[in-house]
């Protein structure tokens, strides 16, 4: 089975590269499966986790925002924050989702109620990614 | 006389503590140094990848349009300055400073012709010494800064920018050449120069598919990466910091040395004159018997 090399890059670190059979992100137009030879696409992304398969098993990646510049063999993800499973606090994920959605309920300011859905995604993602 | 013993020798136990905190300064200088030159490798591909797709846009749809793209009259200009936090670092963050000074004197007549934003305690005291209006200030940055730490204020410069509030953005920080060697700079950061980026989009860069178009993406693109760079100059001034810190306390190392020999020097020989008077003074009292 062909694969494609997966790198995911924050400006601290580089936090993941593979080489993996399918990438599945959620881009702002949609959500995209990459396969290798896919042709060269550039696309910024919405908050969301990032699924790598690899020899028949998931993984996960929560990338907050971001883009993705896909080659024929590569796919490089460039995230300002990007965490995998293992490094996920669940405990702070799980208390900043409830008090974004504490916020939301409240209807605080326009510029609070943005902030907090974009917190609330992020929490989300997450707890996604760490399976829970 | 044996006071001036005693005094000489406080001087030196005093001489020799200061010697002691410089010594330790210098070499925890010399560790978070090479912790910062990696922090600043390891930002590296991140900034590469960004100009790279950046610039293939560019090049690659020449119609592409974009506010930071164009340079238009300068009516207001945004200085963002980055410091250390503390001193004790040479002629570090005053060097940049006083450059900094001089190009708005030099460039500007009022204070509404510019706008400073100022990373760092050094660079904030020293403009509030000086009655210069700070838009936006951060302080107590950490040893190993995170994206997230320079973000706020990094977004705000660009945004001042992109809704028209400034006209250019100027990036003043120390640049890292050596432990001994930091330049202080002055970048202009925004507008982005168009032919520079045009120029450097050369090489079989593959035709990218953009979704939803190279418009949106570069919208997108433009301010994050007017972000990393203002990133990667903090990362670089945090090295110059620790490397100008690391040289100076080395110099203040090697001073004290020198100043210890000297004293005991000094020291040694009001010994000897105070125990040659002690015999003189015998043996005048043996002889007088």
């Amino acid at each position: 089975m062909s694969t494609l090399r997966l790198e995911i890059v924050t400006p601290e670190r580089k936090v993941y590269e593979e080489d993996v059979n399918m990438v599945v992100v959620k881009g702002v137009a949609g959500e995209l499966g990459i396969l290798p030879n896919h042709i060269p696409l550039v696309t910024p992304l919405k908050i969301a986790p990032v699924k790598a398969k690899k020899d028949g098993k998931d993984e996960y990646i929560a990338v907050h925002g971001g883009f993705m510049e896909v080659r024929k063999d590569k796919v490089v993800i460039l995230a300002e924050a990007a965490e995998l499973g293992q490094d996920i606090d669940v405990i702070r994920a799980r208390e900043a989702k409830e008090r974004a959605e504490r916020r939301l309920a409240d209807r605080a300011s326009e510029l609070d109620i943005r902030r907090a859905e974009l917190a609330l995604q992020r929490a989300t993602s997450r707890l996604t990614v760490a399976g829970e | 006389m044996a006071k001036g013993i005693r005094e000489i020798k406080r001087s030196i136990k005093s001489k020799q503590s200061m010697k002691q905190i410089t010594r330790a300064m210098e070499m925890v200088s010399a560790a978070k140094l090479k912790r910062a030159q990696n922090a600043a490798v390891a930002s590296r591909p991140y900034a590469d990848k960004l100009r790279e797709v950046v610039f293939s846009i560019a090049s690659a749809s020449g119609s592409v349009k974009h506010p930071m793209l164009q340079s238009r009259e300068v009516k207001r200009t945004a200085y963002l300055v980055i410091t250390s936090d503390r001193g004790l670092a040479g002629g570090l963050n005053t060097n940049l400073l006083r450059r900094l000074l001089n190009e708005i004197r030099a460039r500007h007549t009022s204070p509404d012709q510019y706008a400073v934003f100022v990373i760092g305690r050094k660079g904030r005291d020293f403009l509030n010494r000086r009655n210069i209006p700070i838009a936006k200030e951060i302080t107590g940055m950490s040893d190993s800064p995170t994206f997230a730490d320079v973000k706020p204020i990094a977004a705000a410069a660009v945004q001042g920018f992109e809704n028209g509030t400034y006209d250019e953005l100027v990036l003043a920080y120390n640049e890292f050449r050596n432990a001994i060697t930091q330049i202080p700079t002055l970048q202009k950061l925004l507008p982005l120069d168009a032919g520079d980026i045009g120029g450097a989009g050369q090489g079989a860069k593959a035709d990218y598919e953009y979704e939803p178009s190279a418009e949106e993406v570069l919208q997108v693109l433009l301010p994050k990466y007017a972000e990393t760079l203002v990133y990667s100059a903090m990362l670089d001034n945090k090295a110059s910091e620790h490397g100008a810190r690391m040289t100076a306390m080395g110099n203040a190392t090697k001073n004290a040395t020198k100043m210890i020999s000297q004293l005991t020097l000094t020291y040694n020989r009001a010994r000897q004159a105070a125990i040659t008077q002690e015999i003189a003074e015998i043996v005048g009292g043996a002889n007088a018997l």
